[in-house]
């Protein structure tokens, strides 16, 4: 079953934010994760499937990346170079358990029997030097802050430049700041609200000290250390990350989030997320990412794993804007990212949400392993390319339990002279008897310099099963423009409202904060593309 | 209101507006008449700025003291321009109370109006629903998305109610209308007549102008407006069709 799952080896072979409560962490190369809301203000963004006008984007006077600054923070770096000493390095730093260290060495004795990065997927782009890049940075640590006046200013300045107000940033500052300096005591607040109901949500670092049994347990046992050239690589080097586990029959009472931010220069970001859903356990996550505007192309290889269990549901959402490089394509983000959900359970659900509209290069397909009989694996997906961007994304919804079922929904948005493909595996076995799978991938070009593509695999082993593929490609009409304008609508604002609506389906199925914030970015994104 | 002097346009390079004079007071409704093919549309369009039409370089258009020619077409929505298109377009995705909303608020920011959030934005189009008789639940439909035709024009028309701009151009709104939807359309516009709004109606039968009494009634004929009346003209294409001016505009020449 190895073989079926892997991100190299399938392809290879062809067959935002809610106003009140935000909490961030900044920190270099290194972040951390916490909670954003108490329980009270989960019903107000339930059933967020609403109607939402897409110009709740406000006036979209700054049309420029707007997360391009950097912070001050003063911070430890290692030395550049991947060898066995750094990650024996990274691992004493961060003060982990011996099995650990044994596993990163592991992954990384496969890592070099590896040919190199993987090439199936339609990118161009001259391979990052990995023995150039400084795979720990941290903020130097400091005693324990007892009061906001002992917060480092420029982090006060960070949270400024993020839109957290004063009020928030007092509470939240304490918390982040203890999060950035002294990992063990992330989110206080939130933690009372969690504990109570035993969720465990904290760093990958604090999992491995405070409860290294589970982290033991599931770490690798969706995404192996030698899945692809950039897991194997993560599994050795990963620097920290987050680690969800809601106990059986626990409802999170609040959605968890993540915010990403990479900040030193020539770091790599190799973050390692585990969700662990147990039995009739439901979480909504979500995640954020954002990064200085750097001339230097960046490193992005992080692993997400989650692990649903019988009855148990876990919805993912990102909304990923790393810095994607300026007009002519220098700089910007390399994303290698490898995201899978197992349904392990019967009547379990793992629920993938994507908008994608950072980054240089995208290499992403997250997807779903149906194990459980009744198993049901979603995946909502918006990849926006600009200018010179390249994204290649997709899913794999692999059905291996009865009666599973899959739906896939992507729209892919081209404009400049960007490129982006959409691949995507649907493989019904055997023993998947009954199981359906429906997709539906649409792609919108603007402009004529731009590229999109399709490739489907589609591999059904039974005759009981049912699969289901629907795509379509459409330039953007110029009849929808000039209705727009003729109605007082400008043109770059008439090109993102019928973008939006093209991306309709998807955000329904983003919580309501994150789907205004998406709304925004996507005419951020589309600045420029009419000539 | 509205000056047309000399306006010729043309698809690459063939020419189909070849010189069209029209003036527009405010209040007054003008129709335009004239076979297919004559013009009629590419008229509107070119008015409402369309981008597919070359605009000659003498041609003169000024419209509340503007030279129309100049503005893209969102300024000339702005400006008070409105076009019911003889196709209306369908948008997927978007709503048909946030796709007014959006269109409405450009014009109030850009005569330095407030913005309508949307609950007062709602009670607006609530009432203009009402007066093109429109049931509530296609202010939460997308734009004109799987409408009939008829539902189309008069979606239209509700922009046209919802937007309040100073001249209206309506090209053929009535067809695909049923005989009730045609009252009902008819009646919106009139109670939309102002001292201060003009319309300019462009149709092929003399039953809406029943309904919506024009002040003067023009023939688009190849291009070129080549007569012009009072309402009986209409009444004396219907009686006679298009021959007589066919040949009239033949002897001319
Ligand atoms: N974008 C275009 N490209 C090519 N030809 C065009 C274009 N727009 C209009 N034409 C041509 O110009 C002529 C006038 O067309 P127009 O649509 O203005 O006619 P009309 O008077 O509105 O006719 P109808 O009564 O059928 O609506 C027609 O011959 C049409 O084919
Ligand atoms: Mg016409």
């Amino acid at each position: 079953m190895d073989g079926l799952i892997r991100d190299d080896d399938l392809f290879a072979t062809p067959s935002k934010r809610p106003p009140g409560v935000y909490l961030f962490v900044i920190t270099t190369a290194e972040y951390d994760q916490m909670p954003q809301r108490d329980g009270l203000e989960t019903a107000k963004y339930e059933g967020s499937r609403v109607e939402r006008s897409n110009r709740e984007a406000e006036a979209l006077a700054n049309r420029e990346y707007k997360h391009g600054w950097t912070s001050d923070i003063e911070s430890e770096t290692i030395p550049k170079g991947l060898n066995e000493d750094i990650i024996r390095l990274i691992s004493e730093k961060k003060g982990e358990p011996a099995w650990m260290l044994e596993w990163r060495l592991k992954a990384y004795q496969r890592f070099l029997t590896m040919p190199g990065e993987p090439t199936w997927a339609k990118v161009r782009y001259e391979s990052p030097d990995l023995q150039d890049i400084s795979y720990y940075s941290a903020p130097k640590k400091k005693a324990k802050l007892k009061s906001m006046d002992e917060v480092d200013p420029d982090l006060v300045a960070t949270f400024e430049k993020l839109g957290i107000n004063i009020e928030e940033q007092k509470r939240l500052a304490n918390v982040a700041v203890d999060a950035v300096f002294d990992s063990v005591s992330v989110a206080t607040t939130h933690k009372d609200i969690l504990a109570k109901r035993g969720i465990i949500f904290c760093s990958f670092s604090e999992a491995l000290r405070e409860h290294p049994e589970l982290v033991r347990k599931y770490i690798g046992s969706v995404v192996p250390q030698g899945d692809n050239y950039y897991a194997a690589l993560n599994s050795a080097v990963f620097s920290d990350g987050s680690f969800v586990y809601i106990p059986k029959g626990v409802k999170c009472p609040m959605d968890l989030s993540t915010y990403f931010r990479i900040n030193a220069a020539d770091t790599g970001q190799f973050e390692r997320t585990l969700i662990v859903a147990d039995e009739g356990a439901e979480v909504s996550y979500l995640e954020g990412c954002t990064a200085p505007m750097r001339d230097e192309n960046q490193l992005h290889a992080a692993v997400v794993e989650i692990v649903a269990h019988k009855n148990a549901t876990v919805r993912y959402s990102t909304v990923q804007n790393w810095y994607a490089g300026d007009k002519d394509g220098k700089g910007g983000i390399y994303n290698f990212v490898t995201k899978r959900g197992k349904c392990q359970g019967d009547h379990s659900r793992i629920s993938w949400t994507q908008v994608e509209t950072g980054s240089a290069i995208t290499w992403k397909y997250p997807s779903c392993i149906l194990q459980g009989d009744y198993s049901v694996g979603e995946f909502y997906s918006v990849a926006l390319t600009n200018n010179l961007q390249q994204a290649d994304t997709g899913t794999k919804m692999l059905h291996l339990g009865r009666n599973t079922s899959s739906t896939v929904i992507s729209k892919t948005i081209s404009a400049g002279r960007s490129d982006s493909s959409y691949r995507g595996l649907i493989r019904v076995n055997p023993k998947a008897e009954n199981s359906r799978s429906y997709t539906q991938c649409d792609s919108l070009l603007i402009g004529s310099e731009c590229g999109a593509h399709t490739f489907p695999y589609i591999d059904v082993r039974n005759s009981s099963s049912s699969v289901e593929h629907e795509a379509s490609t459409s330039k953007i009409s110029e009849d929808q423009l000039f209705y727009c304008q003729s109605r007082g609508i400008g043109q770059e604002d008439a090109i993102s409202m019928v973008v939006n609506g093209f991306c309709k389906e998807v955000f329904d199925h983003l919580p309501m904060e994150f789907a205004v914030e998406a709304t925004k970015l996507l005419s951020l994104s589309l600045e420029g593309s009419v000539g | 209101m509205l000056e047309i002097r000399n306006l010729k346009a043309s698809v690459d390079g063939n020419p189909i507006l070849q010189g069209i004079d029209l003036s527009v007071q405010a209040g007054e409704v003008h129709a335009i008449m004239g076979p297919n093919g004559s013009g009629k549309s590419t008229l509107a369009q070119v008015l409402a700025g369309h981008q597919a039409y070359e605009v000659d370089g003498a041609s003169r258009v000024s419209f509340l003291g503007d030279d129309l020619l100049e503005l893209p077409a969102e300024e000339r929505a702005r400006a008070g321009l409105f076009l019911a298109f003889q196709y209306p377009v369908e948008i997927a995705g978007i709503t048909n109370a946030s796709f007014l909303q959006a269109a409405l608020n450009e014009t109030r920011k850009s005569r330095g109006l407030e913005e309508l959030d949307s609950f007062d934005f709602r009670e607006v189009l609530e009432e203009k629903m009402k007066l093109v008789e429109m049931k509530a639940d296609f202010a939460d439909r997308f734009v004109n998305y799987g409408f009939s035709g008829g539902e189309k024009k008069r979606n239209e028309i509700l922009q046209l109610a919802v937007l309040e701009p100073r001249l209206a151009i309506l090209d053929e709104t009535d067809s695909g209308l049923d005989i009730d939807a045609l009252r009902i359309v008819a009646n919106g516009v009139n109670k939309l007549r102002s001292p201060n709004r003009s319309f300019i109606v462009v149709t092929h039968y003399q039953r809406l102008l029943d309904y919506i009494v024009p002040d003067y009634v023009h023939i688009l004929y190849k291009g070129r407006i080549v007569k012009s009346g009072t309402k009986d003209l209409a009444l004396e294409l219907e009686e006679k069709g298009y021959d007589w001016i066919r040949e009239e505009t033949a002897a001319a020449l």
